[in-house]
C-alpha cells in the first residue's frame, strides 16, 4: 500500500510538471524560452504515455501473454528467428527505424514556429506512432514476424497486399530521391562538405575490406577504424578547402553532384554488400548514437535560448521553405519523430523474429519510437535556437529570396526576421563556407545550430570543424539509406518482374542484377534531377510528396491493425489505431487535394504547371530558365497524378478494411485471423537471458 | 564494477555483432552437431547478404 501512495505521488508529479512545461511552451509569446522546457516536457509526456496507455493497450487491448512462445524461440534457427536480451533487441530496433526523417522534418516545418511541430511531434507520437510500431511489432509477432504486406494479404485480402507493396516501393523512390536532394544541397559549392562526404566512400571500403579479408567477422576492430578515419576525414576536408588547385576538384554546383550521388547509388546497389553498405551502415550506426547522445547532453548542459517565436506568419500558406497552410502541411512535412509508416516494415520484418517474450513488446514498440521522436524534438530545438533571420536565410530557395546576398536579406527582414548580410558572411566564414544562403533542406541549418551549441558546448574555436562533422553525419547515414533503400527496392522490383519472366526474379543473375537496379536508380535518380534543376528548390515539391507517402504507408499499416482488432472481436478498442487512422487520412487527403487544386502556384502542381506553361508561351522566361521550363511542366503533372494515385491507394485500403469489418460484425465470412496457435514458452526458466 | 565492465562488454559485442561468429558456432554445435560449420570468412559473408536482402533501414 505504502510503495502504492508513493508510485502514485511520483506519477502525479511527472504529470504535473509535464503540464506546466507544456503549457510553458504553448501559451508562450513573444519573450525567448529556454530549450530545457521542450527536453522536460517530452520527457514527462513520454513517460506518462509509456506508463499508462501503452500499458492499458498491452493489458487490456492486445493481451500480451508472457506464457506464450514467441517465433523466436518456437522457430528458433540461430541466425533470423533468435530469442535476444530485449535491450539488445531495443538497440537494433532504434538503429534501424531512426534515420535522416527525424532531423530534417522538424527543421524544415519550423517555419511555421517553434509550436505546431513541437506539439505534434508529441501528441503524434504518443497516440499515433509509438501506437503504429507496438501493434504492428505485437501482431506481427503473433503471426511468425509476417510481414506488413503478407499480413495486409492474409487479413484484408489481395487488394491490401498489392497495395502494400506498391506503396512500399513508390515511398522508397520518393525517400531516396528527396534526401539525395539534402545531401547535394549541403555539398554544392562547398569543397569541404564534398571531399569529407567523398572520403566517406574509401573509407567504407576500407572497414569492409578489413571486417572481410583481413580480420574476418571482427565488426568492432573494423568500426573503430572507421570512425577515427572519418573524424580525420572532417579535419582533412578543411586542409583541402584551403589547397589553392586541390579544393576545385571538389568545387561543384548542384547537378554534377547529383550526377555522381546517381552514380554511386548505382554502383552501391550492384557492389557486393561486404565492400561498401555493411561497413557504411556500421559506421552510420555508431555517428547516429554518439551525436545523438552529445546532443541531448549538450542541450542539457548549456540550456540553450530557443529564438524563434511559437507562430510566425507562415501558417497562412506563405512560407519560403514550402509552400502550404499549417493545416495540413505541419503535419504531412513532419512524418519522422510523429508518426512514421515505414516504421511498420521494420516491426513486420527482423525486429519480431528476435522477441523472446511478449511483454518486451512495449518497451520495444512504443519506446522505440518515443525515443526517435525524443530526437525530433531535439532537431527541432536545434533549428530554433538560431536567430530566425539567420534560419530563414539558411533555408529559404533563392527562387524565393532572391540569389544576390542584399536581396535575400532584404527579402528575410522584411517579414520580421532581421539579418544583414554581414552577419551571413561571418557565420559562413566561422562554418568554413563561402556561403550559407539557400541550403534549402534542413540538413546545413541543423549542422549550424549543432554547431554553435557543441561550439559554445565545446569551444567557440571549432566550430568550422562541427558544422562539417554535422553535415559529415548527416550524409553518412542518408547515403546508408540511399545504397538499402535501392537495394531493397532492387527486390521488390525482381520480385514483381519475377511474375513475367521468372529468371527476372533471380536475385544473383547478374543480367537482373543490372537491369532492375538501373530502374531503381533511374526512378529516384529522375526526381533528384528535377529537383536539382528546380528553380524553387526542389525540396518544397519533394518533401511534403515523401511526407504524404510515408503518412498513407502509416495509414495502410494502421488499417490493418484495425481489421485484426476488429475481426478479434475487440471492435470497442479499435479506436487505438482508428483514431490515429482517422486523423491521418484527413491530413493526406486534404494535402493531396490542396496539392492537385490549390491556386497557389507554390502549393498546387497544376497551378505551377499551368502558370510555369503560360509564361513559356508568353516568352517573358529568362533562356536558362525557358530552357529547363518543358521538363518542369510535365514533372509537375506527373507529381499531380503520383498524389492521386497515394490518395486512391489510401481510400482503396480504407474501404476495403471497413468491408472487412462490417462484414465481420455480420457474421460474414471474412479472412480468418492468421495467428499462429498458442505454444507455452519453455524459456521462462531462462529469464536471465532476457534481463 | 569489474562484473558491471563485463556485462556492458558483452552487451556492445552482442549489439554491434562482433560475437555474431562465436554465437553461430554455439549454435551449430547444439542444432546441427554431425555437419561442419562455416569457417568464419564464409559465415560473415553469408551473414551480411542475407541481413541486406530485407529492409533493415528506415528513413
Amino acid at each position: 500500500m505504502k510503495t502504492n501512495i508513493l508510485s502514485i505521488l511520483i506519477w502525479l508529479c511527472v504529470a504535473l510538471l509535464g503540464a506546466a512545461a507544456v503549457g510553458g511552451i504553448a501559451l508562450n509569446r513573444g519573450e525567448s524560452i529556454n530549450a530545457l522546457w521542450f527536453i522536460t516536457a517530452a520527457l514527462c509526456v513520454y513517460a506518462i504515455a509509456y506508463r499508462f496507455y501503452a500499458a492499458w493497450i498491452t493489458s487490456k487491448v492486445l493481451l500480451v501473454d508472457p506464457t506464450r512462445a514467441t517465433p523466436a524461440e518456437r522457430l528458433n534457427d540461430g541466425h533470423d528467428y533468435m530469442p535476444t536480451n530485449r535491450w539488445i533487441v531495443f538497440g537494433h530496433h532504434f538503429a534501424a527505424i531512426a534515420g535522416p526523417g527525424p532531423l530534417i522534418g522538424p527543421t524544415l516545418a519550423a517555419q511555421f514556429g517553434y509550436l505546431p511541430g513541437t506539439l505534434w511531434i508529441l501528441v503524434g507520437a504518443v497516440l499515433g506512432g509509438c501506437v503504429q510500431d507496438m501493434v504492428t511489432l505485437f501482431f506481427s509477432t503473433r503471426r511468425n514476424g509476417r510481414s506488413l504486406g503478407q499480413m495486409a494479404r492474409d487479413e484484408l485480402g489481395a487488394i491490401g497486399g498489392v497495395a502494400a507493396l506498391v506503396a512500399t516501393m513508390l515511398i522508397m523512390i520518393i525517400l531516396i530521391a528527396v534526401l539525395g536532394l539534402v545531401v547535394v544541397n549541403a555539398m554544392k559549392h562547398s569543397p569541404w562538405a564534398t571531399s569529407t562526404v567523398a572520403a566517406t566512400i574509401p573509407i567504407a571500403m576500407i572497414v569492409g575490406l578489413y571486417m572481410y579479408k583481413l580480420r574476418p567477422g571482427r565488426v568492432l576492430e573494423g568500426s573503430l577504424l572507421g570512425v577515427i578515419l572519418l573524424l580525420l576525414s572532417v579535419a582533412g576536408g578543411g586542409w583541402i578547402d584551403q589547397q589553392p588547385g586541390l579544393r576545385e576538384l571538389f568545387d561543384h554546383p548542384g547537378l554534377p553532384l547529383a550526377w555522381a550521388v546517381i552514380a554511386y547509388g548505382f554502383a552501391a546497389a550492384i557492389l557486393p554488400v561486404w565492400l561498401l553498405l555493411a561497413p557504411r551502415d556500421y559506421l552510420s550506426t555508431y555517428m547516429k548514437l554518439g551525436t545523438v547522445i552529445l546532443l541531448a547532453l549538450a542541450i542539457v548542459w548549456l540550456q540553450p535560448t530557443v529564438k524563434m517565436p511559437a507562430l510566425t506568419q507562415f501558417t497562412d500558406g506563405s512560407g519560403p521553405i514550402f509552400g502550404g497552410k499549417l493545416f495540413p502541411f505541419a503535419f504531412i512535412v513532419i512524418a519522422c519523430g510523429a508518426i512514421s509508416g515505414f516504421h511498420a516494415l521494420i516491426s513486420s520484418g527482423t525486429t519480431p523474429k528476435l522477441i523472446s517474450n511478449e511483454r518486451d513488446i512495449r518497451m520495444i514498440g512504443y519506446g522505440g519510437m518515443a525515443l526517435e521522436s525524443f530526437v525530433a524534438i531535439m532537431a527541432m530545438v536545434a533549428a530554433t535556437v538560431l536567430d530566425p533571420g539567420v534560419f530563414f536565410a539558411i533555408n529559404s530557395p533563392a527562387g524565393v529570396v532572391g540569389k544576390e546576398a542584399a536581396d535575400a536579406v532584404a527579402k528575410i527582414s522584411s517579414w520580421g526576421f532581421p539579418v544583414t548580410v554581414e552577419q551571413m558572411n561571418l557565420l559562413a566564414q566561422q562554418m568554413g563556407e563561402a556561403t550559407l544562403f539557400a541550403r534549402t533542406g534542413g540538413a546545413p541549418s541543423l549542422a549550424v545550430g549543432m554547431a554553435s551549441i557543441f561550439g559554445s558546448a565545446f569551444g567557440e574555436g571549432m566550430l568550422a570543424m562541427w558544422y562539417h562533422f554535422a553535415i559529415m553525419f548527416e550524409a553518412i547515414f542518408i547515403l546508408t539509406t540511399l545504397d538499402a533503400g535501392t537495394r531493397v527496392g532492387r527486390f521488390m522490383l525482381q520480385d514483381i518482374l519475377g511474375n513475367l519472366w521468372p529468371k527476372l526474379g533471380e536475385t544473383s543473375w547478374y543480367p537482373s542484377v543490372l537491369l532492375t537496379s538501373g530502374m531503381i536508380v533511374a526512378a529516384w535518380g529522375y526526381f533528384l534531377y528535377i529537383g536539382v534543376i528546380d528553380p524553387n528548390g526542389g525540396i518544397n515539391i519533394l518533401w511534403p510528396l515523401f511526407g504524404i507517402s510515408n503518412q498513407i504507408l502509416a495509414a495502410i499499416a494502421l488499417s490493418v491493425a484495425t481489421g485484426i482488432l476488429v475481426k478479434s472481436g475487440k471492435l470497442r478498442h479499435a479506436w487505438i489505431t482508428g483514431l490515429p487512422l482517422g486523423w491521418l487520412a484527413l491530413i493526406t487527403s486534404t494535402a493531396v487535394w490542396e496539392k492537385l487544386a490549390s491556386d497557389d502556384v507554390r502549393v498546387g502542381f497544376f497551378a505551377a504547371a499551368n502558370s510555369l506553361a503560360d509564361k513559356l508561351a508568353a516568352g517573358t522566361l529568362p533562356p536558362e530558365k525557358a530552357a529547363v521550363a518543358p521538363t518542369l511542366i510535365f514533372n509537375l503533372r506527373l507529381d499531380a497524378a503520383l498524389a492521386l494515385f497515394f490518395a486512391a491507394m489510401l481510400w482503396l485500403i480504407i474501404i476495403d478494411m471497413l468491408r472487412i469489418c462490417l462484414r465481420h460484425q455480420q457474421g460474414k465470412r471474412v479472412p480468418p485471423l492468421s495467428e499462429a496457435p498458442h505454444q507455452r514458452t519453455q524459456l521462462e526458466e531462462a529469464a536471465w537471458a532476457r534481463d | 564494477m569489474g562484473q558491471g565492465l563485463r556485462l556492458l562488454w558483452r552487451a556492445i559485442r552482442q549489439l554491434s555483432g562482433d560475437d555474431g561468429y562465436e554465437r553461430y558456432l554455439a549454435h551449430h554445435a547444439a542444432a546441427h552437431p554431425d555437419t561442419p560449420a562455416l569457417p568464419r570468412r564464409e559465415w560473415f559473408a553469408y551473414q551480411q547478404r542475407q541481413k541486406w536482402s530485407v529492409i533493415k533501414r528506415c528513413c
